[in-house]
This record gives C-alpha cells, sequence and structure tokens, in this order.
C-alpha cells in the first residue's frame, strides 16, 4: 500500500517537470537547442526574452497567457466537477457550442443597457451549456445509459445544430457569409490589455468566481459533500439515502453551465460575432486534460489551467525558435501520461523516502 | 515429540510499528494447534511471513526440524503447506474436479488434461480423510460447507502435510462446523498437522490441543487446551476479564413497531428470494433472525430498508405504511441499519471517519446550516462517536476509512447508527470481524437499545450471537420462515435443524 502523504499537488508537479524533461529528449533527439523549451516558456510567462535581453519585458506575452488560459480553466472545472459525482464529462464540445449560440443569440436578438447585456450573454451561455448537458445526465441517472455515449453524440448535434441555428435566426454577415454580424457595443468584456495588443479581457472576473463557487460547492456545502459521496461510492450514498439521481442530473448541468460560460468568454472577448463551427475548439476536450492533472479540485485545476494555458500561448515562440508546436503537443501528452502514472510516482516517492529511512538507520547504527 | 513448524523469536517491523514482536508458534507433529489474538494481534503477519509473503526481520523459521528460508509462497508449497482462506477462491462455473486439479493437472500422452485419472484421485482422496464430496457437481451448485471440503481437498490434493485454517467456521452452519472438527480430527490421525486461525474459544476447546495467544504483537503464551478454560483464553487474548453473556434483563414488549406483512421480495436472480414472510417486532424486543448465509436474509433487510423493490406484501413502520418508500423515508421514520456490507453500502471508503459519521444527518442541524457543512459541529461529533465506541483510528477523525482496519470500520457503523437512537432497528452481522472485546460492546449496545424501546430485528449468520441477544429468534429458510420460537425455550441444535429446512416449529408464545 502507498501512504497518501505525498499529495495530489507534489506528484502533478512531478508530473510536469518530466514531461517538460521529455520534450527536451525529443529536441536533443531531432538536433535542436533542449534549452529553447525554456526560453519559450520564460517568454510567455515573464514576457522577458533571455536571447534579447535588452529589450526589457513585454507585458503582452503573460497576459495573453492567462487569456489563453481562460477558457481551459473552465472547462477543466466542468470535468472536475462532473467526476467528483463520478461521471465523465466528454460532452464539453457540446455544451461549448450551445453556449456560444445562445450568447450569440442574446447579444444579436436583445436590447439590453452595457454590462448587463454582457452578464445576460454569459448567464444564457451557462444555461444553454447545463440544458445540452441534461440529457446525457437524464439518461445516465435514470435509464443507466453510459454518458460518455450520449456526450459524444451530443458534440456532433451541437456542432449541427449551430450551423442552421444561427444561419436561420441570426443575422449573417453579407461580406464572408460565414458569420453573424459583430456584436453590438453593449457587449464587451472590456480589455485589460495595459497598451499591449493582448487581448486580456475582465472574463477573468467570471473566471476567478467559477473557481471560487466549484470550491465552495464541492467542499462546503451539503449539496456537494452528497455529490462527492455518490461519486466516490454510489451504492453508499443510495444506502445513506442520498438522491443520486437527482445529483447526477444536477452535477452534469452545473458542469455544463460552467462549459457554457467558457464559450462565451471566448465569443465575447476573442471574436465579438455568433461563429459558424466548422470543427471543435477543443476546449472542451483539453478541459479532460486540465482537470486530471489538476485533481479534480478547484484550485489544482486553477493551477493545470494555467499551465495548459501556458503551453497554448508559447507555441508562437516554439515557432520562432524553431521548435515544432507539436513539441508542445507532445509535452502536454506526456504529462498527462505522467499523472495517469501517478500511482506509480507515489510507489517510487514512498521507495526513495523508505531508502533515506534505511540509510538513516544505518548512519545512527 | 517432533515440531512440523518452528516459527522462532520471529520480529517484523514495518515503518513506525512492530508488528510482531519476539514472536515464538511452535506447532507439534499430528496435532491441532490454534493461534488466537483480536484483531490487529498479529496473526496476520505471522501467517504471511510462513507463506512467503513477507520476510521477517528477525528470527528463523524451521520445518520438520529444518531451518528455511521462505521466500515466496511457492517456496511454501513445496515445503508442504497450504492454506484454507476464509473466502473461498474457487471458480463457479468449473466442477469440484477441475478445481481441485486446477494448476498440477495430471495429463494424458497427448498432452490433454487426464480428467479420468484427475477425478479417480479426488474420489480416492475424499474417502480417504472422510471428505464428502461430489467430484462432477459445478461449485455454484453446492452448499458452502461442501465448497471449504473442496479447498481443503485441493491442498491435500498438493500433498499439503501442514494445513493453515484461516477463520473456517465463518459461513458455516452449526452442523457444518461439527463436521469440520471431525474432518480435522481425521486430518490429523492420517498424519497431518493443523494451524487453526480463529477468534472462536468454542472451536479451540472442541479442535485443538495446544493454543498460543497473541496480543498486540506479541507472544502472550502457548497453553494446553484441555487444562485452560474458555474464559482465562479470553482473558489472556484481551489482557482483561471477559463477559461472553450479555446481562439481558427479561424483555418488557410494548406496541408493534415493525409489522411485515406477507413480504414477497425478488433476488437478483429475478426468483423470488424472500417468500410469504410475516413477522411482527415490538418495541424493547431483540428478534434475531437465524438462517443460513443465502436463504433470503439480505433481499429481506433490503426490503425492510427500502433499498430494494417490494413485489407484494407490506412493510409497517409503527402503522405507517412504508413499503414503497423511498431509503430517506425509512430513515425519517426513525430506522436505523447497520448494513451486511460495510464496505459497499455501509461506508463511503474514501470519505474521512468524520465525513462517514454523518452521511445520514449532514443535512440537519447542527452540521450544517442552509446547506452550509458546519464542520466543527461535524468535528465534536465524530470525537464523541469515537470515544464512546473506541473507534481507533491512524489519523483520528480525519483518517480515510479505506486505511482503517475492518473492525474498527464496522465499530464506526455501529456507532453512527446507534447513535441516532432509533425506534426501529435493522441489524445485520453486527459483530461481522470484531474481536472479542469490540463484540462485547456492540452487543451491550444492542441490548441497551431495546432496554430504551427499539424494536431490534437482529439478522446474523453467528448462531451464539442469535441465542446470546435475541428475546424471540426467528429462522428463515429457502426464503421462508421455518420456525419462530422463544429463545428460552429452544435449543442450538433445533436451530440448526430449522435453519436447513429439516424442522419447522412455531411457539404459540412466540406469536403476536
Amino acid at each position: 500500500m502507498t501512504s497518501k502523504k505525498h499529495s495530489t499537488l507534489v506528484v502533478s508537479l512531478i508530473a510536469v517537470i518530466l514531461g517538460i524533461l521529455v520534450g527536451c529528449v525529443i529536441l536533443m533527439v531531432t538536433g535542436r537547442n533542449p534549452l529553447n523549451i525554456f526560453v519559450a516558456l520564460i517568454r510567455s510567462l515573464t514576457g522577458f526574452s533571455i536571447n534579447n535581453p535588452d529589450r526589457g519585458i513585454n507585458m503582452m506575452y503573460p497576459l495573453n497567457w492567462l487569456l489563453s488560459s481562460m477558457p481551459v480553466i473552465l472547462t477543466g472545472l466542468s470535468v472536475a466537477f462532473a467526476y467528483r459525482t463520478g461521471l465523465f464529462n466528454i460532452g464539453g464540445e457540446g455544451q461549448y457550442i450551445a453556449g456560444s449560440i445562445a450568447c450569440a443569440a442574446v447579444a444579436l436578438l436583445i436590447d439590453l443597457p452595457p454590462v448587463i447585456h454582457t452578464i445576460a450573454c454569459v448567464i444564457a451561455a451557462a444555461l444553454a451549456g447545463a440544458l445540452w448537458a441534461f440529457l446525457p445526465g437524464f439518461l445516465k441517472a435514470f435509464r443507466n445509459i453510459n454518458e460518455v455515449v450520449i456526450c459524444v453524440m451530443m458534440n456532433y448535434i451541437a456542432l449541427y445544430f449551430n450551423d442552421w441555428f444561427v444561419r436561420s435566426f441570426l443575422p449573417i454577415d453579407e461580406f464572408t457569409l460565414a458569420r453573424t454580424v459583430n456584436f453590438p457595443e453593449t457587449v464587451s468584456l472590456g480589455n485589460l490589455g495595459f497598451g499591449t495588443a493582448s487581448q486580456f479581457n475582465y472574463g477573468i472576473i467570471f473566471v476567478i468566481i467559477a473557481v471560487i463557487v466549484f470550491w465552495f460547492v464541492m467542499e462546503k456545502t451539503t449539496f456537494g459533500y452528497s455529490l462527492r459521496a455518490t461519486g466516490f461510492n454510489s451504492e453508499g450514498s443510495r444506502y445513506a439515502g442520498m438522491k443520486n439521481r437527482r445529483n447526477t442530473v444536477l452535477s452534469m448541468m452545473i458542469a455544463g453551465a460552467f462549459t457554457g460560460v467558457a464559450a462565451a468568454i471566448v465569443l465575447i472577448g476573442n471574436y465579438s460575432y455568433g461563429r459558424i463551427y466548422t470543427g471543435f475548439d477543443n476546449f472542451g476536450f483539453d478541459g479532460i486534460s486540465v482537470a486530471l492533472v489538476g485533481g479534480a479540485n478547484a484550485f489544482g485545476v486553477l493551477a493545470s489551467g494555467l499551465l495548459f494555458g501556458l503551453m497554448a500561448a508559447s507555441e508562437t515562440q516554439f515557432q520562432i525558435l524553431g521548435i515544432p508546436s507539436e513539441v508542445s503537443d507532445l509535452i502536454q501528452a506526456a504529462i498527462i501520461i505522467f499523472v495517469a502514472m501517478q500511482y506509480g510516482i507515489r510507489l517510487i516517492l514512498d521507495f526513495l523516502d523508505r531508502k533515506t529511512m534505511k540509510d538513516k538507520v544505518k548512519e545512527v547504527a | 515429540m517432533a515440531y512440523a513448524i518452528e516459527m522462532l523469536h520471529i520480529t517484523k517491523d514495518f515503518p513506525g510499528i512492530r508488528a510482531n514482536d519476539d514472536i515464538t508458534l511452535q506447532v507439534e507433529e499430528n496435532t491441532v494447534h490454534a493461534l488466537l489474538g483480536e484483531n490487529g494481534a498479529g496473526k496476520s503477519t505471522l501467517m504471511s511471513i510462513l507463506f512467503g509473503l513477507y520476510q521477517p526481520t528477525s528470527g528463523t523459521i524451521k520445518v520438520n526440524g529444518k531451518e528455511v528460508k521462505i521466500s515466496d509462497p511457492n517456496v511454501a508449497n513445496d515445503l508442504g503447506i497450504g492454506m484454507v482462506h476464509q473466502h473461498f477462491k474457487l471458480i463457479e462455473c468449473f466442477t469440484v474436479t477441475e478445481n481441485i486439479i486446477l494448476g498440477k493437472e495430471p495429463r494424458t500422452k497427448l498432452g490433454t488434461v487426464d480428467m479420468k485419472k484427475a477425478r479417480e484421485k479426488v474420489v480416492e482422496l475424499s474417502k480417504r480423510y472422510g471428505l464428502q464430496v461430489d467430484p462432477d457437481a459445478k461449485i455454484s451448485n453446492i452448499t458452502v460447507g461442501m465448497q471449504q471440503r473442496v479447498e481443503i481437498l485441493k491442498m491435500l490434493y498438493r500433498d499439503a502435510k501442514i494445513l493453515i485454517f484461516d477463520e473456517p467456521t465463518a459461513v458455516l452452519t452449526p452442523q457444518e462446523i461439527t463436521e469440520l472438527m471431525q474432518i480435522m480430527q481425521n486430518l490429523v490421525k492420517e498424519g497431518k498437522t493443523i494451524l487453526l486461525i480463529t477468534h472462536k474459544l468454542k472451536e479451540i476447546k472442541a479442535a485443538a490441543q495446544k493454543c498460543t495467544v497473541l496480543r498486540k504483537g506479541r507472544c502472550i503464551g502457548t497453553i494446553d487446551v484441555k487444562d485452560t478454560s474458555e474464559e482465562k483464553m479470553a482473558e489472556m487474548m484481551v489482557g482483561r476479564v471477559v463477559s461472553f453473556m450479555v446481562d439481558r434483563p427479561e424483555a418488557r414488549p410494548g406496541d408493534v413497531y415493525l409489522d411485515v406483512d406477507h413480504l414477497n421480495v425478488k433476488g437478483a436472480k429475478g426468483t423470488l428470494a424472500v417468500k410469504d414472510f410475516s413477522l411482527k417486532i415490538r418495541a424493547g424486543e431483540i428478534v434475531g433472525l437465524a438462517g443460513i448465509d443465502g436463504n433470503g436474509q439480505t433481499e429481506l433487510a433490503f426490503a425492510l430498508t427500502g433499498m430494494t423493490k417490494i413485489e407484494s406484501g407490506t412493510v409497517k413502520f409503527m402503522g405507517e405504511d412504508v413499503t414503497h418508500a423511498s431509503i430517506m423515508s425509512h430513515y425519517r421514520h426513525d430506522m436505523c441499519h447497520v448494513p451486511e456490507d460495510r464496505h459497499k453500502h455501509g461506508l463511503i471508503l474514501d470519505f474521512t471517519l468524520k465525513e462517514n459519521y454523518v452521511v445520514h444527518s449532514y443535512m440537519e442541524e447542527p452540521f450544517s446550516k442552509n446547506g452550509v457543512i458546519k464542520m466543527k459541529a461535524i468535528d465534536e461529533y465524530a470525537d464523541r462517536l469515537s470515544e464512546e465506541y473506541d473507534v481507533r483510528s491512524g489519523e483520528g477523525k480525519d483518517t480515510i476509512t479505506r486505511s482503517m482496519s475492518g473492525g474498527n470500520q464496522q465499530k464506526a457503523i455501529v456507532a453512527r447508527e446507534f447513535d441516532r437512537n432509533s425506534k426501529i432497528m435493522i441489524v445485520v452481522q453486527p459483530t461481522r470481524g470484531l474481536d472479542v472485546g469490540a463484540i462485547e460492546l456492540v452487543r451491550k449496545k444492542i441490548v441497551e437499545q431495546r432496554d430504551k424501546g427499539a424494536a431490534v430485528l437482529l439478522i446474523s449468520l453467528e448462531l451464539d450471537e442469535i441465542m446470546n441477544l435475541s428475546d424471540r429468534i426467528a429462522v428463515i429458510h429457502n426464503g421462508s420462515l421455518s420456525g419462530l420460537v422463544m429463545n428460552k425455550d429452544v435449543t442450538e441444535n433445533e436451530i440448526g435443524l430449522m435453519m436447513s429446512g429439516g424442522l419447522s416449529k412455531f411457539d404459540e408464545e412466540a406469536k403476536i
């Protein structure tokens, strides 16, 4: 048996380091300079370029890092929330598109004063995401149909429903015919670029609220307590008299709401028009990795979302330094594999502990 | 006399704990030697060392006088040491013969399994040791007692000379226990040596010659069984005087609290597991339900607690119909339920101890207010419960229950359920896996609840427990009530017969 003394945090950190090392090894094998990885990561993190130190710090890079972290933190929370109830929410893509449809509809079809209009868009997106997640949750709870299958089907339904809905009901941009007209000025997340070209915006407020809501609901409320009980042992929670079915449906819907908010923030902050999707943005799928690395708890997901955001934000830097962007994907994949191997990492840590303990005993003797 | 096994001055350290401290166990050839100890006394560690699963920190092992190093279980097998596990390791859809030869099949010249020869060998072994089995029956169709005989034959087929029985009687009926005792005597007569691990003193008295007692990792002593009383052995094991018979004053039953009428419940296989079952239990009395495992007790308990659908019939709690009510509404009607399966139902294993203490009551004040958990109140409550029921765990109330010992997990469930002071108590196997001291505590608490006016249904596979605690005894056989008697007017033998369907007896006095 392994002890629990090595926390998920430590294990995740080790996984991250090992993942980056794998990236280094790949670069060395292919004859590139592995140190460029760190140059790129430091640039994205701090805006400081090691190769051109006299240029000083460019705030655009760290702001873009935060910007690209926002949606994956939210979708990470989504997957984590369902996971804690024993559900696998692989329907993030569908919930994301549903959220984006609702957001565009409220933005373009309803007139509201500034700020309120934006908040209405975000709330509409959250509700749409929740609605999209209702069916998988309902079928799981009352018909015991695997939520993964339904979620995947709902993803594709969303993709094509979006095309029909946007073209049928929303004003289409005449020139491209591939998107709606721009959102009115009342719908905006502002700009926190601090004079740089970054699109970083007030969406971060929604992200922070989401992290706190997740933490509070899951760890501090009776509802969260019963969700966790259901997730750990559904027969046990049934014995205790908890409403497992209701919990399953609600948990899926709350998960969908987190993803819906992600869609609204991306749509308003980065596009400012309604999109007609030809494929998935992949934020929903990325959320699975983020939740896994973050140990499915609020602050872990925040941290791992920032990590995956960093990887995404570093891709241009990688390319400038001659590192194929695939290496960034590769590092992400390696981190996920190492996190999945956390049991093994724990075993190794325990083994090292025991060894040092034995050495100490020898020293004493 | 020569020793078959000698474990001399065995010490085993785990990080932070010494599980075995200078234990010496010498087992004479051709005897039944018992190993007695509470949960956590170090019995399993010692046996794991003998079986090669652990290496001792210090000490030596001798088998038949020769010093050996048992580095893994295969070495133990080669030395002729075989183990009959508490939970049988049999393949349900294989026949008896197939199970016995598995892994060591006789071959024909073509390399296929020689079933004829295998069958002959099994028949021969079963005759020689008086172990009755049907070599062609499938495991799923034979009784638990016969399954155990198959396990024993597996060891004999592998020429084991030294047989370790790990809590062998836990799943047997009284008649089967008597048979097993006889089988052990036969085995010893045929030159085998038996090491019997148990906490049942009666069986040690009946079967063993010598007994080694362990307590808290230390060897308390080895005694001659015939010269030592059960009380003395219990005292050695626990370290203090233990009373077996719970002091149980005459029951003063009141109104009918639990009324089960013509109940029919389907089991997992889709057939009726509980058939036309009627029983009334009054306030202030304990009704014990005796029966062999798998005769409908599980389904009955589930039906009474709302966990399974009832086909027909009614269940009333204090006059109110709860036949089709939700589980939650059963609890609201003042029921508590100590479930049979503590891992599947009784605990959320990945929750901490304190979180497990409030699985029913987390929605109520003071444990939560307006939907927000009040951890301080839960902390205080957890401290009190653990104290009162002597629940021990590594990190106190913050221990993940998965890491607690089985006995302490059970005590935690009992603490949680009993502390609710419910009017109707469905108590299934409450002392399963507990040691003598804890059993005494739990039994006292059951009687205490009765005297506070609860109607108690005690479902247990331990006949001792039923006889010890019940005011009336109901017997279930094949899903039907096969007897309802006053405890004072019945013998253990009669109950045993009713359990196996050989007798049906209904006392006038026991009927309400």
